[in-house]
């Protein structure tokens, strides 16, 4: 594993290094006080970035593996690359920028944070994702996702950009957020009805959505260059649970 | 091979189930290349698999007896080893056989003898039947009725290597370095119920239709009871071993097309019919209500290849991962992303296919020259 050091930055190769290793030397890094880490030819490996609990930068050139910032706590991680599955599992602090595609469940479980996709995600993007008082995960996406997005939602916000459908097409998802017992998902770009599940309702946004998808849509155009004015120009819509306990009654007799 | 369930199953489970790593790759243009690349993908997702098995179909393999049946044959005995010749000698014309090359391998231990035999089948000896069905029927007897024997795979122009091993072991093990093919698919095993095996490894294998599966096949009692009625024997009681049945009796025998396999295997919900043009829910419903039985229930990813063909699919709700690679004329499925790129940095194109969604490299319509992949996606 070559490495040079510049002042507080750290560049790693990770060429045929077992992720393992890899995280036992991010973490030896993280207790040294190394600020900003750059890692190359990342290959699969999983789970870089959990349990290094101090504000620091990772950057990645190339494919980190499934579980890339799980149980995240504070740290910023950018991906120049896409993300695997499992992509910020259940994390509480912090923020992953992926300069690509992420795959299924990204952001699962999560209870804090922000991740921002330029592109797709795959099945299960948002599931159940979850808040407790300031605690409140954000996900926004550029693209399309598909099915099951926001499945078993408990909190947090994910919102869905669609900024590759072409005009008039609408997103092709089905069951958005079956199971949604919590949070709120906002939307641009069309969708049908029988796309969503039973447990989501549709609404118009209100000034206070406006001012919350003002500050992450902001925040999202910024790491990927694009501008925030021509994006929300758009018609949003938000859906929301319609139950606090949609299965509340199933096993009730 | 009789009582394959004392040394695959000895607690009589109904099912075993797998959860895996899948690698495939094929160059739609026909020219063959060596394993080097796909065995580094492979290794490269090491710890979606435990060790227990791993396998490579090859196609385009033999050339030089393209048009004789290669067995490849496991032995766990000498006396197996006889029995299983004097019936070959009997049932084909043998042109050429062989020990099958290996190296001694850390981690491979106490290997079977494999040995490959090149087949020809005589009109005389098949009389009404087609020389495929035939040859279904041997495999079936010798894996069913022979002792200490198994056929690992049975086309012509390929094979079929595994054993219990990570698949990167099982390639050094059997020298796959050295071969060249137009299409390779692999797998690693995660078996979790049962002692894995050497005929329990991936890629399943029946004349030249091989599968290699992630996942599990929940409806695997309705579907084997429905194969029975065919006559294929599920002996293996692994649930891929439906999966390769069924894919030989809706494609080969019932001559239907890859599309329409797909929406039998992975059907769509009654509620997606419903919004169908007529026409299509016409189609779609009978498909449901004719092959009902075959429908594959719970989290898989296959993929399934014969000569001149690969399809990637999962089930219709996507439990387990596929990502779909593009470069040239080259079409690359995988349980992960990482491993495309490690093996072709600089790819064209790679995304995740919808549920149910079969993805198809075919020498028919090699991608350069068609948009028969893209227009899929």
């Amino acid at each position: 594993m070559a490495n040079s050091v510049h002042n507080q930055m750290v560049k790693i190769d990770a060429s045929g290094v077992l992720h393992r290793e890899l995280n036992a030397k991010l973490r030896d890094e993280v207790a040294n006080g190394t600020q900003k880490i750059q890692i190359h030819n990342v290959y699969g490996q999983r789970y870089i970035g959990t349990d290094l609990g101090k504000p620091v930068e990772i950057e990645i050139f190339g494919t980190p593996g499934n579980d890339l910032g799980a149980f995240m706590d504070g740290l910023r991680i950018i991906v120049h690359g896409n993300a695997q599955d499992g992509c910020g599992n259940t994390m509480n602090e912090g923020e992953i920028i992926v300069h690509g595609h992420a795959g299924d469940i990204t952001g699962l479980a999560a209870r804090g944070g922000k991740i921002f996709v330029r592109d797709d995600v795959g099945y299960r993007a948002g599931i159940h994702m979850k808040e407790y008082g300031d605690k409140k995960p954000v996900v926004v996406i550029g693209g399309t996702a598909q099915d099951f997005f926001g499945e078993y939602m408990a909190g947090g916000i994910l919102i869905l950009l669609g900024l590759n459908l072409n005009e008039g097409t609408r997103h092709r998802a089905n069951f958005v957020g079956t199971g949604m017992h919590g949070g709120v998902i906002y939307l641009r770009g069309g969708i049908e009805d029988y796309q969503l599940g039973k447990e989501v309702g549709v609404a118009q946004i209100e000034e206070e959505d406006c001012q919350i998808l003002q500050k992450f849509v902001s925040q999202f155009a910024s790491h990927f260059g694009y501008d925030v004015g021509e994006i929300l120009k758009h018609n949003f819509c938000k859906l929301f649970p319609r139950w606090l306990r949609p299965y509340g009654r199933l096993y009730a007799y | 091979m009789r009582d394959i369930a004392q040394v695959n199953n000895p607690y009589h489970d109904d099912k075993v189930i797998d959860a895996c790593s899948l690698f495939g790759a094929m160059d739609t243009s026909g020219r063959r290349f060596s394993g080097e690349g796909v065995i580094r993908a492979i290794a490269n997702m090491h710890f979606r698999s435990n060790g227990l098995g791993g396998g490579f179909a090859i196609y385009g393999l033999y050339p030089e007896y393209a048009e004789s049946y290669a067995f490849h044959i496991m032995y766990l005995s000498e006396e197996g080893r006889k029995q299983v010749e004097a019936f070959l000698r009997d049932r084909f014309y043998l042109v050429y056989d062989e020990e099958v090359p290996t190296r001694p391998t850390p981690g491979i231990v106490d290997p079977p003898l494999v040995r490959r035999y090149f087949l020809e089948v005589g009109g005389q000896k098949h009389a009404e039947q087609s020389e495929d069905d035939y040859i279904v029927n041997q495999v079936m007897e010798i894996n069913t009725k022979l002792q200490d024997a198994f056929v690992f795979s049975s086309g012509k122009d390929m094979a079929v290597f595994k054993g219990q091993g990570y698949p990167e072991e099982i390639a050094a093990y059997f020298c796959l370095e050295q071969y060249e093919g137009y299409l390779w698919t692999t797998h690693g095993r995660f078996p979790t119920n049962t002692p894995g095996w050497w005929g329990g490894a991936h890629p399943f294998c029946v004349l030249d239709w091989t599968v290699v599966h992630n996942g599990e096949i929940s409806s695997y009692g309705i579907n084997r009871r429905y194969l029975e009625q065919f006559g294929y024997h599920c002996t293996m009681q692994t649930d891929t071993e439906v999966v390769a049945y069924a894919v030989d009796l809706l494609m080969r025998k019932h001559n239907l097309p890859v599309e329409i396999m797909a929406k039998v295997l992975a059907a769509p919900f009654w509620t997606d019919i419903e919004r169908r043009p007529p026409e299509e829910q016409k189609l779609l419903r009978t498909l449901r209500q004719v092959y009902g039985s075959l429908l594959l229930n719970g989290p898989f990813t296959a993929i399934i290849a014969h000569q001149g063909e690969m399809i990637g699919f999962t089930d219709r709700i996507r439990l387990r991962p596929l990502i779909v690679g593009v470069k040239g004329d080259m079409l690359y499925l995988s349980s992960e992303e990482s491993a495309i790129r490690l093996i072709c940095s600089n790819i064209d194109r790679t995304w995740i296919p919808a549920g149910g969604e079969p993805i198809v490299g075919s020498l028919r319509s090699p991608l350069q020259s068609s948009a028969a992949v893209e227009r899929r996606c």
